[in-house]
């Protein structure tokens, strides 16, 4: 009988509510038992606070003067100490505005995540600047060939290379002139293991590496240009 | 770019070290930077609150006044800093802008004095972080209404005709504004009175009145008196059309008028007469006319053109018409499903009033805005529980959007009221005004006459004189030297006034000179005439500069001398004046200067009575300098 269904649907109705204000006023138990209160123990202050100034005079090639004003500019950026890797992608996909800058900030965060746990700290930042600006060439080099060691073992393969090619040419974007081909990132790949790969073997070690680049005078001469960059 | 992103290009920088093995090409030179990089503390003084913070800090936004090199314009050697004369509070705003990279708008402040100390700054206000951009744009929307009605209100009503308008425009005028004259302000009344007769008619003539003899039924005083009414009615119509005619024919834009609201109700208020008229005494036709007849009341709201507040009101649901929407939608949704439930619940009952969904919408409504009238109730529990949950879902539909509309009503209404107390602020404003600027002529006035154009360094120097500071002897100095310049003096209202008096009736008695400078000067002593004249000066200007230096001191001589300004002393001076025909001329020409010449047309005088005040006697002067110049080099 139709009546006695709409009776019942109003009984119902009428319970929900009733249940309803009581959830409101807390005397009802909600019927999930995981921890709310979680949620708000969030605010544990993940902070980190670098090593003292001398320990940091020592481990890189920065003045007092110039390392104050890096951790200044640094603190600003991330009072917390630490950049994690969306906020890095995100800043330096700031530079290029017409490409992709995801996948290289990618790897150029890996490279610089010294201890791989996630987070670039101030220590880890201006140790890889020390190197950048201030290194001696070898230095140089050698962070050039960790860079492009994705899975860092010590060899360079044609995969993790085309890896890093594609990731360099996406930042460059759909407006190019001549416009990118989708074959351009493999031939610089085979270019480069042309030039680099001695013997043959389809991979490049960090000798071969810095053996090539040493005897490349186009190379070795910019690699001067960036010194003055702070 | 944002302030950390700059932070961050250095490391952008050196990370371009990876791509130097991978190059195609070589490397392009890097950017030489000269200045030295080594950062340092700059110390900004604002009105004596000190700021410190890294040269950095401020090199993040170069195109600011701080970030650029425009602060060395505020550099102070002596102490080393950089100081500003500004608000110390709000500069602290300022620079957590250049530290953080976000600008907050502070809610205590005022929002022109932040959006000046912003423009001082260089800083653009769009770049408000979102935390404080909705109310800085609620608080500068807010501000320029304000300033918009505040000029809309001052050009408004208070500009006075220009001389040469057709009957068509000041009827136009008289019908907007009621107060401009006295016949469009008995109009407005008598208008008023006649629409407040007719709707009172229409009301009383559907009251029952004493049947007449021989009848028992009650019958409505229209009827028993049909004619009386007839007569009421013709008349107000009469009066309506006529005004309706009246304001069509002066309106500057007819299809614009015709379309207005006020005009619509005008017509729809005047047309069952007509109709009435032109409608035959048919029995099946006079059903529809009787329908017309309710338009008649439409009449009411032609009282809008006399009460403002029905204006706001009406401009208010105008305004609201996005809340009045949702309202009603809202409404229209809720009942609809309880009309629904409803009407399901109570299908059973016998002899139930819910025949039908539309005919719960009735109940529906009538409980949801809590009238509650009792012709159709629920009988069943279901019908009851949810009737109730009906009427308190209706109390909660109906209050929500009601204070939006509420507030929006005060705001303008609030709006009006202060345009109204903006323009009588505004009367003692300018009155004030031009008291000061009185004083300030007649402060230089006796200046010239305690002998202040004389050498200073005299011993018989007044000591008044003394007294006075230096930025009133520069002032008077430069006021001076404008005298010098123009070749003409300063003098005030009275001594104007009686002079313009005294020459017209002293060129009675006309003396050889040109006669066409004459008759200039006579018309052109009342100045509102003066513009047609204007370009007859030219002839008195020639013999203005004729005029030697030393009848120029003569003539200030007997000026300061004319203290009293006595109709005698005056009258003495005139007769000194008769003397020197050139000197005569001379006078005629600074009797002329406050009527503006024909290159500047625009400038209307003021139809206070004339002041001449400095900035008039200057601009005049000024541009009789003009005239002067251009008829030497002839």
């Amino acid at each position: 009988m139709s009546i006695q269904g709409m009776e019942l649907f109003a009984i119902v109705v009428v319970i929900i509510l009733f249940v309803a204000v009581l959830k409101q006023f807390g005397i009802l138990e909600p019927m999930s038992l995981e921890d709310s209160s979680d949620s708000d123990l969030e605010l544990s202050t993940v902070r980190h606070q670098p090593e003292g100034l001398e320990q940091l005079q020592a481990q890189t090639k920065f003045t007092k003067k110039e390392l104050q004003s890096l951790y200044r500019g640094f603190k600003n950026e991330c009072p917390s100490g630490l950049v994690d890797e969306e906020t890095f992608k995100t800043i330096y996909s700031q530079f290029f505005p017409q490409g992709d800058a995801t996948t290289y900030a990618h790897f150029l965060f890996n490279a610089f995540d010294l201890d791989r746990n996630g987070s670039i700290r101030f220590e880890d930042f201006v140790i890889g600047l020390s190197v950048l600006l201030r290194g001696s060439i070898t230095e140089k080099l050698n962070w050039a060939f960790n860079l492009y060691d994705i899975n860092k073992d010590g060899y360079i393969t044609k995969e993790e290379m085309l890896m890093i090619m594609k990731s360099i040419y996406d930042m460059m974007g759909r407006y190019t002139y001549p416009s990118v081909r989708d074959e351009a990132p493999s031939e610089h790949v085979e270019k480069f293991f042309q030039k680099m790969d001695r013997n043959r073997d389809g991979v490049v070690t960090i000798e071969e590496f810095i053996e090539t680049c040493q005897k490349d005078e186009n190379i070795m001469s910019s690699m001067q240009l960036f010194e003055n960059v702070i | 770019m944002a302030a950390g992103v700059a932070t961050w290009l250095p490391f952008a920088r050196a990370a371009a070290v990876g791509w130097l093995p991978l190059a195609k090409k070589t490397m392009p030179k890097p950017p030489v930077d000269k200045k030295s990089r080594s950062d340092e503390i700059l110390i900004v003084n604002v009105s004596g609150l000190r700021f410190q913070t890294w040269k950095n800090t401020l090199d993040r936004y170069p195109d600011t006044l701080l970030g650029s090199s425009e602060k060395e314009f505020f550099y102070n050697e002596d102490t080393q800093e950089y100081f500003f004369d500004r608000d110390p509070e709000m500069f602290r705003h300022i620079l957590n802008f250049y530290r953080t990279g976000k600008l907050h708008y502070p809610r205590q402040e005022c929002i022109q004095a932040f959006d000046e100390e912003l423009a001082f700054y260089g800083i653009v206000p769009d770049i408000i972080g979102d935390c404080c951009m909705e109310e800085y744009r609620d608080r500068k929307k807010e501000n320029q209404e304000r300033l918009a009605e505040d000029t809309e209100a001052e050009m408004a009503t208070d500009v006075p005709l220009p001389p040469n308008s057709t009957p068509r425009e000041r009827l136009w005028r008289a019908f907007e504004n009621p107060h401009t004259s006295t016949m469009a302000l008995v109009f407005y009344y008598v208008t008023g009175f006649f629409i407040a007769v007719s709707v009172i008619a229409n009301v009383v003539e559907t009251v029952p009145c004493r049947p007449p003899k021989g009848s028992v039924k009650d019958l409505p005083c229209g009827e028993k008196y049909s004619v009386a009414f007839f007569c009421m009615d013709t008349a107000c119509v009469l009066i309506f059309t006529f005004e309706y005619l009246m304001r069509l024919f002066a309106a500057p834009s007819r299809c614009k008028f015709m379309r207005s609201v006020m005009s619509v109700i005008d017509v729809v208020a005047i047309m069952p007469y007509y109709i009435g008229l032109v409608m035959p005494e048919n029995e099946d036709v006079s059903g529809a006319f009787v329908t017309l007849r309710v338009f008649r009341v439409f009449r009411i709201f032609k009282f809008s053109r006399h009460s403002q507040g029905l204006r706001i009101l009406g401009y208010t649901l105008k305004s609201c018409a996005s809340e009045l929407g949702f309202l009603l939608f809202s409404l229209t949704m809720a009942i609809i499903i309880f009309a629904t439930v409803m009407f399901y619940a109570e299908k059973g009952t016998k002899g139930t009033n819910f025949t039908s969904i539309p005919a719960s919408f009735w109940y529906t409504i009538v409980t949801m805005t809590t009238l509650g009238y009792g012709d159709m109730v629920p009988n069943t529990i279901a019908g009851k529980i949810f009737g109730s949950i009906c009427s308190l879902s209706g109390v909660l539909v109906i209050a929500l959007p009601v204070p939006v509309i509420v507030s929006n009503f005060s705001r303008i209404y609030h709006q009006n009221q202060r345009a109204d107390k903006m323009r009588a602020q505004q009367k003692v404003r300018l009155a004030r005004i031009r008291m000061a600027k009185k004083g300030t002529t007649n402060a230089f006035l006796q200046y010239k006459e305690d002998g202040g154009l004389q050498d200073h360094d005299s011993d018989s120097a007044a000591l008044c004189l003394k007294n006075r500071s230096s930025f009133e002897h520069q002032h008077h100095h430069l006021l001076h030297c404008l005298e010098k310049t123009t070749n003409h003096e300063f003098t005030d209202e009275l001594t104007y006034s009686e002079m313009c008096m005294t020459e017209s009736v002293g060129y009675r008695t006309s003396r050889s000179t040109s006669l066409s400078s004459q008759q200039v000067v006579s018309s052109s002593c009342c100045p509102r005439r003066a513009k047609r004249r204007a370009i007859r000066l030219a002839n008195s200007t020639v013999s203005v500069s004729r005029g030697s230096v030393q009848e120029l001191d003569t003539l200030q001589v007997l000026k300061s001398s004319a203290v009293p300004q006595s109709r005698s002393s005056l009258n003495a001076r005139t007769e000194d004046l008769k003397l020197n025909c050139e000197q005569r001329d001379y006078t005629a020409a600074i009797i002329s200067i406050p009527t503006p010449p024909a290159n500047t047309p625009d400038e209307s005088l003021p139809p206070s009575p004339a002041v001449p005040g400095i900035l008039r006697n200057s601009r005049s002067i000024s541009s009789f300098t003009h005239e002067t110049v251009k008829i030497s080099s002839l």
